[in-house]
This record gives structure tokens, sequence and C-alpha cells, in this order.
């Protein structure tokens, strides 16, 4: 063979346009026929320097921001971000306003988990399972359209509480050339009471649609040869490279903030961490499918607290929180408080802080320095994918290509956070 | 007819080319309905609509998208090789529509009798092939490479199951000719006179071996459009890439058709001999009525399944197909040998 010539391994370049890059992941793959011998992620194509924007911005300007980060879990990196400035300000929101912030993650946790089941069956070659999770997402949205107004960047959560309290009206379908008759009727079959009523029917309704993706997926042969030992990830492998979130617990690791480290209502409501064994690819498939489960039951144990307690959503400090409309055309205290807090903003006492939450994804965490300004002085963001996606060279080196696509989509990635 | 003085002969000449149109024609109309059916089929597996605005239900969907291929400009990438670039889509669609040849649609109803009929079948689908091998290496890119080296190494393994379970049916039927073939498979038990019986385990690694034969999932390793985006058809667009979208259709009408001829009874009705007025009569309508059936079951699988890995595949193919196959040669042989199965009336 020594005559045959010098055989050298080729570069190939994998993105940014490319159907499985998730957005705009590049990587450049040095190979030897299909096999990968070295990959080396490149980022930044969807850099917006989020962090530099929020320190040139007063703190409650910038929370519209962290939804964009990773725009599949939006709530939850608004959480990270407000909870560091209540921790900062020294506030603690009130009880309804907690238990309302529980449910949204956990809504917020399917949102992010069916994106990323359509999306990593999809690059696998399993099209049905991407539109049946599409199907439930719509709904999900819809609930972010009842409370917030948007369906996707909802800046719901407030240093403080949250927006506004749920609404007393499930929004419905109207009727249309499309959707009439039995049809519509079947549509708005549990929106009509509350967004609550709706999404107990739709919590509940929730475990038959997972059985339905497992059934496509879970012991499919074709599935199981494509991920069972695929990307193995050790425990030592998975600290080793900061890795969080389910890539951390299908490795075997029960770490999980909501347990360990409970904010909000985590503490009160009752719930298990799925775990996997073997750290691959199917482990971490079963570990999210299984999470998504454990979303629902959290959904209705918040949904059932919440039905039975009214009150007060927003703390009536109004420093940080905007007085009552009402008040407004009153009192000229709260018609001050209001200009203040929407040109100017509030101050901050001097600190530094990290508050982190149990993303759909890992750890998001906000570390916040104040000088005391109405401007954050350093604000640096955790993103858990751009830890997971430095692990890629490690993780997926021998293996083959297809295998890479398998990969990324287990790492789950959403370019706005790791890019930021 | 006389085939020496086939051009000597205007009469003849205009005759064969006549013929030749009227299954050519409808057989690219049947592409174009069967992607229609195809995409309206696995919009209603998704919960969704499929095409519903060009013309009634969507029909004129496909028809739409063949007149936006054919007026896009066709982009040439740098430094390909032209020649090849351009003769890779002739490659691929010759074979695919000339093998329509002795494709016998009824007893009688066939362009070319041939006895040599299987031969010719096997022969015009290999060369398909190198089509995809020469439309991946002209590309000058390592994706269509890629493709196409895959697409070569998947093609030439299946095609040796697909050989080797004609095989069986050459054993069993004894004849190279389609139309003996299905003669063969006349009886007076009905569906259980058809070879898909006798060599049950055959029928599914034709089955199977054809879907993989035509690039399709579970098997398009060599599109597998999330790994290697389009595999050896990357480069290409507009009428090109028609070519190639119409070559990968007809054979898989041609793969249905293959089944329904040599393990499902051809035209042959599934109640023959049971003397059930109509239901019993073949004809034409009975070969249709099977490949839509086998043509809605490919849909099936590309609407529900993931896709295997390139190494998966060639070692389902070599490690249990291949196997399977010559074992069965083996026992088709001791059926036949030994009058086990009733050959024909």
């Amino acid at each position: 063979m020594a005559d045959a010539g010098e055989i050298r391994s080729y570069t190939m370049n994998f993105g940014p346009q490319h159907p499985a890059a998730h957005g705009v992941l590049r990587l450049v793959m040095e190979m030897e026929g299909e096999t990968i011998i070295r990959i080396d992620p490149h980022i930044g194509l969807l850099h917006r320097g989020t962090e530099k924007l929020a320190e040139s911005k007063p703190f409650n300007h910038s929370i519209g921001y962290m939804d964009r980060l990773d725009y599949v879990s939006m709530m939850c990196n608004e959480h990270a971000y407000v909870r560091a400035i209540e921790q900062l300000v020294g506030i603690e929101p009130p009880v309804r306003a907690q238990w309302i912030r529980t449910l949204f993650d956990e809504v917020t946790r399917i949102l992010n988990h069916l994106m990323w089941i359509g999306s990593n069956a999809l690059d696998l070659g399993a099209m049905a399972v991407f539109l049946y999770a599409f199907r439930e997402r719509e709904e999900l949205m819809d609930c972010y359209e009842a409370v917030s107004g948007t369906r996707m960047h909802a800046t719901y959560y407030r240093p403080g509480g949250v927006y506004r309290d749920l609404p007393a009206k499930m929004i419905q379908y109207k009727e249309s050339p499309w959707h009439k008759g039995k049809d519509l009727k079947r549509m708005n079959a549990w929106r009509e009471g509350s967004m609550l009523d709706f999404l107990d029917a739709f919590a509940a309704d929730f475990q038959h649609k997972v059985d339905e993706y497992e059934e496509l997926l879970t012991d499919n042969r074709i599935w199981k040869q494509r991920t069972v030992d695929i990307g193995i990830v050790s425990p030592e492998q998975a600290y080793a490279l900061g890795m969080t979130g389910p890539m951390l617990r299908a490795s075997g690791i029960e770490w999980d903030l909501r347990k360990k480290q409970p904010y909000a209502k985590y503490a009160e409501v009752d719930f298990e961490i799925p775990v996997g064994t073997h750290g691959d690819c199917y482990d971490r498939y079963l570990v999210r499918v299984n999470e998504m489960r454990q979303s629902a039951l959290i959904i209705r144990q918040c949904v059932d607290w919440l039905k039975k307690n009214p009150g007060p959503v927003m703390i009536e400090n109004y420093k940080v929180a905007p007085p009552k409309r009402e008040d407004m055309k009153e009192s000229m205290e709260a018609l001050i408080h209001w200009f203040k807090l929407f040109t100017e903003g509030f101050s901050v006492p001097a600190g530094e802080t990290y508050a982190a939450v149990e993303a759909p994804k890992g750890e998001f965490g906000c570390y916040m320095i104040s000088d005391g300004a109405n401007k954050p002085f350093r604000v640096h963001l955790r993103a858990p994918g751009f830890a997971h996606l430095s692990s890629i060279n490690e993780t997926t080196k021998g293996h083959m290509l297809p295998d890479v696509v398998a990969m990324i989509g287990t790492y789950d990635l959403v370019f706005g956070e790791v890019d930021r | 007819m006389n085939y020496m003085n086939l051009t000597s002969d205007p009469l003849i000449f205009g005759l064969t080319l006549g013929y030749v149109l009227a299954i050519a024609v409808p057989l690219i109309i049947a592409v174009a309905m069967y992607v229609w059916w195809e995409r309206k089929v696995i919009g209603w597996m998704h919960v969704r609509m499929g095409p519903n605005q060009i013309g009634p239900f969507g029909l004129v969907q496909a028809f739409a998208d063949v007149v936006k291929l054919l007026i896009k400009e066709i982009i040439v990438p740098t430094n390909a090789n032209r020649f090849l670039y351009f003769t890779a889509p002739l490659l691929s669609v010759i074979p695919a529509l000339a093998v329509w040849a002795v494709v016998p649609f009824n007893q009688g109803l066939v362009l070319s009798d041939a006895n040599a009929g299987v031969l010719y079948l096997l022969a015009m689908t290999s060369l398909g092939v190198y089509g995809i091998i020469l439309a991946g290496w002209s590309s000058n890119s390592r994706y269509a490479l890629l493709g196409a080296m895959r697409s070569a190494a998947q093609m030439i393994s299946y095609e040796i199951c697909m050989g080797m379970a004609l095989v069986c049916v050459l054993v069993l039927a004894g004849s190279l000719n389609f139309t003996s073939i299905v003669d063969a498979q006349v009886g007076h038990q009905g569906l259980f006179d058809w070879f898909w019986l006798p060599l049950l385990p055959m029928f599914f690694v034709f089955y199977i071996s054809g879907v993989a034969e035509t690039n399709r999932l579970p098997f398009d390793v060599a599109e597998g459009e999330s790994e290697i985006v389009a595999g050896f058809h990357v480069e290409y667009s507009g009428s090109v890439f028609a070519l190639f979208f119409l070559a990968e259709y007809a054979n898989l009408i041609l793969a249905a058709f293959m089944v329904s001829l040599l393990f499902l009874g051809g035209w042959l009705s599934p109640f023959q001999g049971w003397h059930l007025g109509w239901l019993s009569i073949s004809g034409w309508w009975w070969l249709f009525a099977k490949f839509f059936i086998l043509a809605t079951s490919y849909v099936w699988l590309r609407a529900t399944f993931p896709r295997y890995r390139y190494d998966q595949i060639m070692r389902l193919g070599w490690k249990v197909f291949i196997p399977i196959s010559i074992l069965w040669i083996f026992v088709a042989g001791i059926l036949k040998y030994f009058h086990l199965v009733p050959m024909g009336l």
C-alpha cells in the first residue's frame, strides 16, 4: 500500500447553511471517508452582543433580549435575568407570581423539548414526529399569547412578579373557511373556560401525546440503531466538560437545580428527575421524553394551586413595579412613579450576584454586577448550549457523519444562546 | 415483429414509436400523480393537508412544479466536468424509461415480449447507478461525492439481493419472460397460488431491496437531506434536477410493478378459481390495484421511519438479506424439483 501514494484525510465544511445545522452552526470536519477525525465548531454567526446591550440599558429594558437568547425556551431565560435583579434589589415576588413562574417554566420546558424531539427525529429522518410535536407546541404558544400577547418573545416575567394575572378566558379559534362546524368545536373543546382549565386539559392529555411520539421512536429498531451507543459521555467527562441539564443527567448524575437549589415554588411541587445510565444519545432521548411527562405533572399541580389561591402577582413597591393605571389618573405620586420607572428605570444597590435556573437545555445563569446605577455594570449570561457545543470534538471523534447529526440533535442547540 | 427492418420500414418504425410513447407519456404523468399522491398521503399522516391550492385537491400541483423546474436556471458549479455533469441525468433517466419495454400490463399487453425480459430489466436498472456516480463525481462537491459513493455501494449490494430473489422466482417459473412468470402463478387457490407464499422471505427481501434500490426512506442515505443535504444531486437545479426526480419516481413505480408481477400474480385476480363472478376475472385492473397498494406503502414508510446509517444498511444487505436469499435459492430448487408448488394450470 505504500506505493499507492499518501492517503490524506480531507476537510469538509458543514453549515452554516445546512439542514441539520440548527441555525447557524458551522463545523469544519476533518474526515477519513465518512469517519470523523476532528471537528472544529465555529460559532458567532448569530452574535448580537446581548450582554453589552444589557449593560447599556436600564435593568428593566433588557428582559425582552433574554427571550431572544434561547428562542425556544423564552421564559426560562427571563427567569434567570429577573431573578438576578430581584436578588440584587432584595425583593421577593408574591407567592402567586412564583407559582405562575413555576407553571410557565414548565410550559416552556415542554415547548423546548417538543422542538427538540421534533428536530432530532427530523435529523434522523423521521418526519412525522416533527409535525406532531408542532401540533402541541401550537397549543402552548397560545398560552404564551394568552398571558403576554405574543407567541414567542413574551417579556412576561418582570422584576417583582409577572406582567399581569392569568386571563380568565382562554383565547378561542374563530370560524373561518378552513375551520368550521365540528372541526371548530373540537379545536375549541378545551378553550371554553379559563387558561388554567385549558392547561389542565392539555397537561392531562399530554401523556397520551408523548405516548404517540414514543410509539414512533422508542422501540423503533432503526431509531435505536441510530442512537444507542452514539456519543457516549461518561459522568467524569460530563463534569469536566461543564455539561448541565439533560446532557448531565443522561450520564447518570442526578443534578437538577429545581431540586438541588429550588427557586420559585419548585420545593413545593412533587416531581421526579429522570436519570440515564449510559450517557448515549438514546439515554438523552429517554431523559428528555420523561422530563416532558414530569413537566406535565408539575403543570397540573401548579394549575391546582393557582385555581384555589387568587392574589397579587406583582409587588407593590413602585420603585421597581409600575403602579396601577387607574391610580395614575388620581394620584400625583403614582404618575411620578410611572414616569420615572419607564424613563429612567430603577437603581439597583451596588453588588454582584449569580442567579441560575434549570432551563430546558441545562443551567442558564445570569451573573450581574451593579455599581448602584440604573444600568448593570456587567451582565454575563451562562448559556448551557455554549458549554455543550464546545464538547463536540470529544463526543463525536471516531463516529461517522450521520452520528454527528444525531449528536447535534441531542445537544439541543439553539444558536441564539450559544452566540448570544 | 421483424426488428431487423425497424428503420427500413417506416410503418413499423412509426408503430413502435407510437407504442413507446403510449408507455412513456402515461408513465411520466403517473410520476406526477404519484408525487401528488405521496405528498397528500404524507400530509394526512402528518396532520396537515398536503397540496390543496393548485387545481381541485391540488391535483395540478405536480405539473406546476414541473413547469417551475423547467423554467429555472441550470447552475453549473465551477470546475465541474460539464460533459459528465449533463450526461449523468440522462444516464439515470434513460434506463428508468427504457426498462418499461419489457413490463407487461396484461396478458399480451407488452411492448416487447422478450424471452430474456428479466435479464434486460436487471441490466437496465443496473445502468441507473452510473448516472448517480457520475453526477456525484462531476459536480465537484464533497457532499455530492459522498452521496454518490454511498449510493453506489448501496445499490450494488442490494442489486445482489434483488438478483438472488429474482433467481428464486425464475427457478419456480422456469422462464425469464414476465408473461410466463405471471402465467406460472395461475391456479385455483386464488392468491395462494402466487409466488409470495412459497417465497415469502424473498418477497420481503425483494420489497425492501426495491426501497433500497430507489434510495427511499429508510434507505435514503444517498440523499440524506440532514446529513449530506441532497447527496449526489445537491448541485443540480432546474430541468436537470427534474430528470433525476423523474428517474427516481419511475424506478419506484417500477419497483412496485415488479413486486406485483413477480410475487403477487400480476394481473391475476386474488380470487382466481373461486368462482366469485367478476371478482374472479383477471385483468389489468388487478395489476394496477396491487401497484397502488404497494406504492402507497412506500409512502407510508417514508412518512414514519427514521433513516438508517450507511454502514447499517450495508450490514443489513450483506449479513442478513444475501444469506437468506442464497438459502432460499436452495429451498426454491427443492420446491421445484419435488414439484411441491403447482406451476400454472
